[in-house]
């Protein structure tokens, strides 16, 4: 067993370090595979006999899992956490909501470089997911692929001639492949084109959503885009749909963001230093605040305007300036808001100061 | 007024449960309200899709209702969930479900992927045969446009190729694939 602690503690992921292709705009890429037993009803049908079958037959194939991934996978019990320990895999998206709605019987195994993953008795028996920093579908789709097929040489997967892989929610069935890409779009959303690409992203067959919201409003400018369609397409075809959706946008962010040093280059550098000092001297930061500033500081760094701080401070910050985590550090789980924001400023002046030692 | 609970935080939710022992009312806060269940009526944030589905879903049974009674009281043999059931969660019960309601489903699904037919990645231990067929359809579909594009010579490969998949085809054991 390898330390799960580091898993709460850590707020480093190898998915999210700001390396990997076009990572100025692209933060990470992620593969999702649906797949479910042919013999079992499915996680929303299935009684605690059927869902302890699923983690059984699951956990019987994690050995050749772990030996097509080559790496040893760590497995966790949802039951098993505290609310702030399943709440922190949620903010380092290493599960789902749903995983976390009825613990029992709900599982995560994870690789031990954090990129590889299978959610036991989510919406489906099993999702499969994969990471990797940049625009990089291929890669953990290649890996998630892998462990599909490591699955199903032992086990019976439901599917269908005509239908494909049989999954909880129609939306899913074909491929069950979801492939989603997190941008960084600050240029777009200070330009207000964002709403452009959002409109225009169903009639792709894409799905756009803010990463971060504050009830209403977008926070953090970070957005999520995967595909809508499952069925009908092969996976290549996918994959190389989103890419290409994401490489127009990318453009659009670099010409969005080349407009805002055109035309307003000295209020936005105001604006990017001021962010600067505030995250770099508060006392108290709350989480849409500290959102919104880390975004403006990442434009920054992006633009060169900021050429001293290093960029992995801002996806580092996206972890652990988070409340669950910065409540599960100070082992506490009632802070107040107070509490919490003095924390948060803390470890944002920490983590623009630099590395700090015991935190590779 | 403090959580009768937890007895730390701000109590926000009332709730009454009614069980053999008698009526209980307590005050909560709402981290201990959530381990009681979904009782709090929150916006759940990634259940857009679903509730879009369910508009769909249920669309279609206003329009035809009569007809339809029939078909909702429908139940899957291997899991017991009804048509009815479905249009209420978005969600199917298991794989036999597929077979089940077929007919209900196809429309839905070619509405939402705008196809019916998958044609993407098939397991190979349980679609060997199938595997080979999809390959067959897609050496076929290319001949077909090397033809109409007067390329022959590519045209011939692939006819090769397609007549050695063929083989292969009828070498294996049980046929049902085709």
């Amino acid at each position: 067993m390898m330390a799960v602690e580091e898993l709460f503690a850590n707020y480093n992921l190898s998915w999210l370090n700001g390396s990997g292709a076009g990572s100025d705009v692209v933060l990470a890429s992620r593969i999702r595979l649906a797949r479910n037993f042919r013999e079992l009803p499915f996680p929303n049908r299935a009684n605690f006999t059927q869902l302890a079958q699923v983690q059984q037959l699951a956990e019987s194939a994690l050995g050749a899992v772990a030996s097509a991934v080559g790496q040893p996978f760590d497995r966790l019990s949802m039951d098993q956490l505290t609310q702030l320990q399943k709440n922190v895999l949620l903010e380092k998206q290493l599960v789902s909501r749903n995983l976390l709605k009825n613990p029992q019987y709900r599982q995560l195994f994870i690789s031990e470089d954090r990129q590889a993953g299978i959610m036991v008795n989510e919406e489906d028996h099993l999702r499969i997911q994969c990471m990797a920093p940049g625009l990089d579908l291929k890669r953990p789709f290649a890996m998630a692929s892998r462990i599909d097929d490591a699955v199903e040489a032992q086990l019976d997967i439901a599917f269908d001639e005509k239908m494909g892989y049989l999954t909880s929610c129609p939306t899913n069935l074909g491929t069950g492949l979801r492939a989603s890409v997190l941008l960084h779009l600050p240029g777009l959303v200070f330009t207000r084109n964002i709403n452009n690409i959002i409109n225009i992203s169903p009639q792709l067959g894409l799905a756009v959503r803010s990463l971060y919201s504050d009830g209403s409003e977008e926070v953090g400018n970070i957005f999520q885009i995967s595909n809508q369609l499952t069925l009908g397409f092969t996976e290549e075809e996918l994959l190389e749909n989103i890419t290409s959706a994401v490489r127009e946008i990318v453009a659009h962010e670099y010409r969005a963001r080349k407009a805002l040093t055109l035309y307003t280059k000295d209020r936005l550098e105001d604006e990017i230093w001021r962010a600067y000092g505030t995250l770099k001297y508060a006392r108290f930061l709350a989480d849409t605040e500290a959102l919104s500033l880390l975004s403006k500081v990442r434009l920054g760094i992006d633009l060169g305007i900021l050429p001293d701080v290093r960029p992995e401070s801002f996806t580092e910050l996206l972890v652990a300036g988070r409340s669950n985590y910065l409540q599960q550090q100070a082992g506490n789980e009632n802070m107040s808001k107070n509490e919490i924001d003095r924390k948060r400023a803390d470890i944002v002046r920490q983590i623009l100061d630099g590395p700090r030692a015991g935190q590779e | 007024m403090l959580c009768d609970d937890c007895k730390k935080n701000e109590a926000c939710v009332h709730i009454v449960q009614i069980s053999p022992e008698g009526r209980i009312d307590k005050n909560l806060c709402e981290a201990c309200a959530a381990k009681y269940g979904n009782l709090v009526a929150q916006p759940e944030k990634n259940v857009s899709m679903n509730d879009f589905l369910k508009g769909i879903f249920s669309g279609s049974q206003n329009e035809a209702e009569t007809e339809n009674r029939e078909m909702q009281e429908m139940v899957c043999p291997h899991c017991g969930m009804s048509y009815s059931d479905f249009l209420h969660t978005g969600k199917i019960g298991c794989s036999v479900c597929y077979q089940t309601f077929r007919h209900q489903l196809e429309p839905i699904i070619r509405r939402i992927h705008g196809a019916s037919i998958h044609s993407g990645k098939i397991p190979h231990r349980s679609g060997g045969a199938l595997e080979l067929k999809h390959s067959l359809d897609r050496l076929r579909r290319k001949l077909e446009n090397c033809v109409t594009n007067e390329e022959y010579e590519k045209a011939a490969q692939y006819r090769d190729e397609i007549r050695a998949l063929e083989k292969k085809m009828a070498e294996l054991p049980g046929k049902e694939a085709e």
